[in-house]
């Protein structure tokens, strides 16, 4: 079963690389700096797994790694995001 | 409740993909990426109401610690300092990643996880944790705490992938044996100092491959990461993350004509320097203008292309290089950019800057859209920038930027240089574009120069 799960995993995995090349090959050079920092953000995803070991209260030391784990996943999403839109603003056409 | 929670993880994985989309175009860029944020707000929300919660406290400091240090670096940032900005929220990113599936590994006295998972928080451990450290050393170096130079230590090549293969061989063992929890430290060790031994060699001008690289990575080790705790979403949204990572590296090499594997192992033997050229010592004829005979020639033309390199922003120019487009185009000029897919120190830096200054992106142009229009152009100016205008890519085999891809500047009816000296640039090597009959040489420091020519054209 397990190993089934983990066939189903890679299946979403594998799509979803592709659904990443065909968007990205289409974001044009003069925003890839934006793009970087806004992949960067959405790949501060792992923030859900953050919130749910920190969470968790299992013992001490996963605790303490979750809690980490969440502030760095944060610092990632929030920086991320604002620095995109600060830079995104900036895009004008005259 | 468990319903609702995969349906709202459904919505946001869509939201990303919807948000990237909108970034294919600067008119709904803005719009995509507040797509991108409302669908990461959705999965947090839901996420805090999920059923193995139990305790709240730490994730309120977590939370408060975390998004306090986030918003104040992203309002703080200088535009210029944006590749460190993206090279530290990439260890962030790719350091939470390994801390978190190092909480789960950790969260039971005695783990007896299935195969898949077990193999997921190697494999996230691993990646995140080569990231992490990774992404400090290209911070140092592109905030010059560490050197930009290529640094080269003896065996090299042996010691990293000897310490890969020590970090898969531990992982076998803890895949066959999951109670012995210091394999698992040794592999966060042992990737921690790959991070660094990985970087290190690679020169400042190859940081927009480096950081392309880590943004790559630290996607991966959040998809990994979404394997260890089940969760498609974080599957998803960590591949697009490092789809992306990985195209832009492909674009930042196809710019340099190099492979990955000859950036990643170090680059150029003579990159770094920046003294004169070497070889005969002699100096070649070059032909210099002072300002206000370039006023005057500017005054005469109808066209110009200004060409930016990395040394724009060094000298913090582009302010100065925005009023000066100003005044050529009040002036009867027809201005644009032509940027060069590695100007700059992160895929984009360049546009990024000029926008800042508030010079239209429908001027900005990519190499493959304008190198046609340089024999039309009256006259052609290059500011900070040097490897990417030599002619020398085009024809001279024995040069180490041979097959680049370049900017045919050299093509249009006159060129003008500006830099401080006649330095080599980073590839450590002359330009021929110096000495050729249709190239004239403003001296100077880039936003002095410029602002300086700014006054002498509004004088005429």
């Amino acid at each position: 079963m397990d190993l089934l799960a983990l066939i189903m995993q890679i299946y979403v995995f594998v799509l979803a690389i592709f659904v990443g090349f065909e968007l990205i090959t289409k974001v044009p050079p003069t925003l890839h700096t934006p793009l970087m920092s806004g992949s960067n953000a959405i790949s501060g995803i792992t923030i859900v797994g953050a919130l749910i070991v920190a969470g968790e209260g299992q013992n001490m030391l996963s605790t303490i790694l979750g809690l980490l784990a969440l502030i760095f996943a944060t610092i990632n999403v929030v920086g991320g995001y604002l620095v995109t839109d600060r830079m995104l603003k900036m895009f004008k056409k005259k | 409740m468990q319903i609702v929670s995969y349906i709202i993880y459904l919505l946001a994985s869509v939201l990303f993909i919807f948000g990237i989309k909108k970034l294919g175009s600067p008119k709904t860029a803005r719009q995509g990426n507040m797509l991108s944020s409302i669908g990461m707000f959705l999965a947090v929300v839901i996420t805090l109401f999920d059923h193995m919660i139990i305790t709240y406290e730490w994730i309120i400091i977590g939370l408060i610690v975390g998004a306090l240090i986030g918003s104040t670096m992203a309002l703080k940032v200088q535009m210029t300092g944006m590749p460190q900005m993206v090279g530290l929220l990439n260890g962030f990113g790719g350091g939470a990643s390994a801390l978190v599936a190092l909480g789960e590994y950790f969260k039971v006295d005695n783990p007896a996880f299935e195969i898949n998972i077990i193999i997921t928080v190697v494999l996230s451990v691993l990646i995140g944790a080569v990231t992490f450290t990774g992404s400090m050393i290209a911070f140092g170096k592109l905030q010059g705490i560490v050197t930009g130079k290529v640094v080269k230590y003896p065996l090299q090549n042996p010691i990293n992938i000897l310490l890969f293969l020590a970090t898969l061989v531990a992982g076998v063992f803890l895949v066959i044996d999951q109670t012995h929890s210091e394999l698992l430290i040794g592999i966060v060790a042992v990737a921690l100092v790959l991070g660094v031994l990985l970087v290190l060699p690679i020169g400042g001008a190859d940081m927009p491959v480096a950081i392309s690289l880590l943004n790559s990575y630290s996607g991966i080790a959040a998809s990994m990461t979404g394997f260890v705790i089940n969760n498609n979403m974080l599957i998803i949204a960590g591949a697009l993350v490092g789809a992306s990572g990985i195209i832009l590296t492909l674009i930042m090499c196809r710019g340099m004509n190099r492979s990955l594997m000859n950036v990643v192992l170090g680059g150029w033997e003579s990159a770094g320097s920046s003294g004169p050229a070497a070889g005969d010592g002699t100096q070649k004829p070059h032909k210099s203008i002072d300002s206000e005979e370039l006023a005057m020639l500017f005054d005469a033309a109808s066209s110009c292309i200004i060409v930016p390199g990395y040394g724009m922003a060094v000298a913090q120019a582009q302010h100065a290089i925005r009023d000066l487009a100003n005044v050529l185009e009040s002036k009867g000029v027809k201005v644009s950019f032509a940027i060069h897919p590695v100007a700059g120190r992160m895929p984009g830096h360049m546009n990024v800057l000029l926008a800042e200054a508030q010079v239209s992106y429908d001027k900005l142009f990519a190499l493959e859209d304008i190198n046609d229009d340089f024999p039309n152009t009256d006259i052609v100016l290059v500011i900070g920038a040097n490897d990417v205008v030599n002619p020398a890519a085009r024809h001279d085999k024995s040069s180490p930027i041979f097959g680049m891809p370049i900017l045919n500047v050299d093509y249009s009816k006159t060129v003008i240089v500006n830099k401080r000296s006649m330095n080599v640039g980073y590839a450590g090597i002359d330009n021929e574009l110096f000495y050729l009959d249709n190239t004239l040489m403003y001296f100077g420091d880039a936003k002095g120069a410029v602002t300086k020519l700014v006054n002498e054209l509004k004088e005429l």
